[in-house]
């Protein structure tokens, strides 16, 4: 794979298409994201108008969605169906994992470290074009009879084994993701382990990249039997076997004609078995990027370093034992369920170390408020009510109670959204100079934080209340059929003017994105004068990243010394310091 | 920077290159994907009424047969890159091309087996025994077609690299090696699993 | 893998024998299952043998036995994981009564 390093003339289509560049593959996959984050944003923000004016025909864009799914603009409860599994999907699959780990990973972990590239610049190329289709066969889902899959996100069976055919692609979807995921992790791992630049010692290791080798190490080891289970799915819908089917089971009246003896247990056992871990792959990029800004932004190194290291570890070995804790309600005997209520309040410690030693980091520092950081300070508490909010759906006793209500959806939703996403834009703000060479606009960026933060808080904080009064998530009218759901109706209209104005808001961005790559203000290599390794490369980066590679001297955020001039001592300079 | 380090050479603090971690990563991961159907195994059997004797429904012999193949590609596998070591590149393609006839055998004997199945009415959908016995093997017999695809490319048009950068095919082979032994290893548990417990 | 010639000459010959003791195991496991013994003992034995089998393969053809502790602490990683994964399942199942009906 070295040969692909050569510096001869590539055509437009191996340069840009099928780049193996880690750069070139790094932008693809945060394009594509960003459509895919957009367009499941997109599906949100019609269900809003169903949950706010049930019944209602949509306006504007109601007959774009086709008759068979809305006939005169009125959501049908099927579809209503589609477009919630298909946001889940979307969003987590499609959207979130793709940006923090493909596209910043992909961009900046070889950077970080002082490489020339990926270790393995196809097996990238690969990962993407993997993931591409897995797009692509999702999204004709929704043209097929029946339309796009509609058992939510976790497909559970029976639901799922006797759905329509958007179903079946959905598994086939979700096979080409979890390939690119399983080469994406095996490169990241070997190249954090292997490229280190000279000096680059471990405990010398940005925080980014010790989120993104343990990010790694849970998709390479979580995924495959979510990969297992997918294929056994789709033996039940495709060969008629009944991996996931009791004996017994009766549709609309009749019995099943399957040879029966199956689990719907099981799905579920090896469905959280990943999808637990999944949750720390959502947040650990998250997590790397918010210290990379803050140690930037408050001229400080990071407040408890090693024990954050250590915290990120210990959290990626334990994503391995509390995956049940989604299953208190299947009838789980007391024993297990002790064992995974015990583990998951373990758990919470090493989010918990971290978040505040990224809290307790601003203390003392001189702090710079620029849209990066903004993005980062606004992550700090929005991660916290999420993860706060948590500890009592950990719980048996309160899981009872709030199980599969709007309050769980506003828990994870305060974690990935206003969480995992806060953090996916500051790095957007922070990097933007290394990719363009050029600054995003404050002032663009500064509405775009204040509104997004308004109207997060505006669609996810009244979800935690409706949950509390035991409105389900699943229902297709918002719970205006339901007496006890009566008290927090109003809450469905603020949470979808929250949702549509948040959409308004990201409109600014999108602006500031497309002007900036061309007409940003010029700025040098190294504009926020940071320590870390990216920063001594030319902005953007040329083929091969660095002229010659760099040797590493000190830790990572070496800022504000005393007895020094400048307030901040690059990784590669050669002299005094730790 | 012209070269990505540690392709071919060894880095000193970790003492693997890139392409052996590389691959002990991917095995890893392919334990995990087995290990998912194992637990499906244990756990559909746990949970079962009744659960048939291997030998009462599939055939012992020809298994053990086909076990013995499997085993003796391994054998031919690893003699093939003991060619490369010794810089014998005639022996490497004769022990690498008897190594995927071997799996072709492999893959020929299995189709008989299902063959055999499917005229006496033994489906997937037959019941949860047949079903994991036909997943199981089917997705290990997509790993027997995977492995001779790259071997064949490796003794085939692959095998022009052994004249550019030999060190560097060695390991490729080496490499290849590790995927085939595995899917060997594989097939050393589902054996006794599916047919004799 | 920096062998010499001579070191490969003897290397040949083991894995030669391994595939001997490979095969003759394979026999032995099949003749077990012929005794028709009570199942959990015969599960046991049958279960064993393809351990040693296993273990066989992984370190001799796929050089385990000489690899570096990186590899090492990988599999271990690996192997831990894979059995939580069984102890697990296998712990909720019995937990919840021991039947798939709930």
């Amino acid at each position: 794979m070295s040969e692909s390093n050569d510096h001869h003339e590539m055509s437009y289509w191996r340069k840009y298409i099928f780049s193996q560049d880690h750069k070139v593959i790094g932008l693809q996959y945060a394009f594509t994201a960003m459509f895919f984050l957009i367009f499941g944003f997109s599906l949100m923000l019609i269900m809003r108008w169903q949950l706010a004016y049930p019944g209602e025909a949509v306006p504007l864009i109601g007959w774009l969605l086709g008759e068979t799914n809305a006939p005169g603009g009125i959501i049908l409860p099927e579809f209503y169906n589609s477009l919630g599994a298909m946001h889940g999907t979307i969003m987590i699959f499609l959207g979130i994992v793709p940006l923090a780990v493909g596209a910043f990973g992909n961009y900046i972990v070889p950077l970080q470290i002082g490489a020339p590239d990926m270790a393995f610049p196809k097996l990238n190329m690969a990962s993407y074009w993997s993931y591409f289709v897995g797009g692509v066969v999702m999204l004709s889902s929704f043209f097929v009879p029946g339309g796009a899959a509609n058992s939510g996100w976790t497909s559970y069976p029976p639901l799922a084994d006797i759905a329509t055919t958007g179903q079946t692609m959905w598994l086939f979807g979700m096979i080409f993701l979890i390939t690119s995921s399983l080469l994406g992790a095996v490169n990241f791992i070997v190249t954090i382990i292997q490229l280190r630049a000279p000096g680059l010692t471990w405990m010398r290791l940005p925080f980014f990249v010790w989120a993104q080798l343990v990010t790694a190490f849970l998709l390479l080891l979580a995924f495959p039997p979510l990969e297992a289970a997918g294929v056994l799915q789709l033996m039940d819908r495709l060969a008629g076997t009944s991996f996931f089917l009791p004996s017994g089971l009766v549709i609309s009246g009749e019995l099943l004609e399957v040879s029966g003896g199956g689990s719907p247990l099981l799905w579920q056992h090896l469905f959280w078995f990943l999808a637990h871990p999944e949750v720390y792959v959502l947040i650990l990029p998250a997590m790397g990027i918010v210290a990379e800004v803050i140690a930037t932004n408050t001229r400080k190194p990071l407040w408890g370093y090693r024990p954050m290291v250590y915290s990120t570890i210990f959290l990626g070995f334990m994503s391995f034992v509390v995956w049940a804790h989604h299953m208190y309600m299947t009838g789980m005997g007391t024993v297990i369920s002790a064992f995974f209520q015990t583990t998951t309040m373990i758990i919470s410690i090493p989010s918990v170390v971290i978040l505040s030693a990224l809290f307790i980091s601003l203390w003392g520092g001189s702090i710079r408020f620029t849209t990066p950081m903004l993005f980062a300070l606004g992550f700090l508490p929005m991660f916290g009510i999420g993860g706060l909010t948590g500890l009592p759906l950990g719980l048996a006793a309160a899981d009872i109670h709030l199980h599969d209500t709007y309050y769980v959806i506003g828990h994870f939703h305060y974690i990935v959204a206003p969480g995992t996403i806060f953090a996916m834009f500051a790095g957007i703000y922070h990097w933007f100079p290394k990719v363009t060479g050029r600054r995003l606009n404050e002032t663009l960026g500064k509405i775009h934080f204040w509104g997004s933060f308004v109207c997060m808080n505006g669609i996810f904080f009244p979800m935690l209340i409706q949950g509390l009064a035991g409105v389900s998530r699943r229902l297709w009218d918002g719970g205006e059929q339901y007496a006890h759901a009566q008290g927090t109706l109003w809450a469905n209209e603020v949470m979808s003017i929250s949702a549509w104005a948040l959409f308004v808001f990201q409109i600014p961005f999108l602006i500031n994105l497309i002007r900036s790559i061309r007409g940003g203000e010029k700025v040098g290599d190294n504009p926020w004068n940071a320590t870390t390794l990216e920063w001594t490369a030319p902005s953007p980066p040329p083929h091969g990243n660095f002229s010659a590679t760099p040797q590493v001297y000190r830790t990572a955020y070496e800022y504000s010394l005393p007895d020094r001039d400048s307030d901040f001592l690059p990784q590669s300079e050669p002299g005094e310091g730790s | 920077m012209e070269m990505i380090p540690y392709t071919v050479e060894i880095r000193e603090d970790t003492g693997v290159n890139n392409a052996k971690l590389g691959i002990w990563l991917f095995l890893a991961s392919e334990v995990m994907l087995f290990g998912g159907m194992f637990s499906a195994y244990i756990f559909l059997r746990l949970g079962a009424v009744s659960w048939p004797e291997g030998s009462s429904l599939l055939s012992v012999p020809i298994a053990t047969f086909n076990t013995l193949v499997l085993i003796g590609s391994s054998v031919t596998m690893v003699l093939s890159w003991v060619a490369l070591v010794e810089n014998n590149f005639a022996k490497y393609r004769r022990y690498l091309g008897l190594t995927i006839l071997l799996a072709l055998l492999f893959l020929v004997v299995k189709g008989f087996e299902y063959n055999e199945k499917f005229s006496h009415d033994l489906y997937p959908a037959t019941s949860t025994f047949l079903a994991i016995y036909f997943t199981l093997t089917g997705l290990h017999a997509l790993h027997i077609i995977g492995g001779v695809i790259v071997n064949s490319y490796f003794w085939g048009p692959g095998s022009k690299m052994w004249s550019s950068d030999p060190q560097r095919f060695t390991n490729r082979i080496e490499v290849a090696g590790l995927y085939w032994h595995f899917v060997d290893l594989v097939w050393i548990f589902l054996f006794p699993v599916l047919y004799l417990m | 893998m920096n062998a010499t010639a001579q070191n490969i000459g003897d290397h040949t010959r083991t894995y030669l024998m391994v595939f001997g003791v490979l095969a003759v195991l394979t026999v032995v496991t099949v003749a077990v299952g012929y005794l028709s013994l009570p199942i959990g003992l015969g599960i046991t034995i049958a279960l064993i043998i393809a351990t040693v089998k296993g273990s066989l393969v992984a370190a001799v053809f796929m050089h385990l036995a000489s690899e570096v502790k990186p590899i090492y602490w990988l599999l271990l990683m690996t192997l831990f994981f894979l059995l939580v994964m069984f102890v697990l399942f296998i712990g909720a199942f019995l937990d919840q009564g021991g039947t798939h009906v709930s």
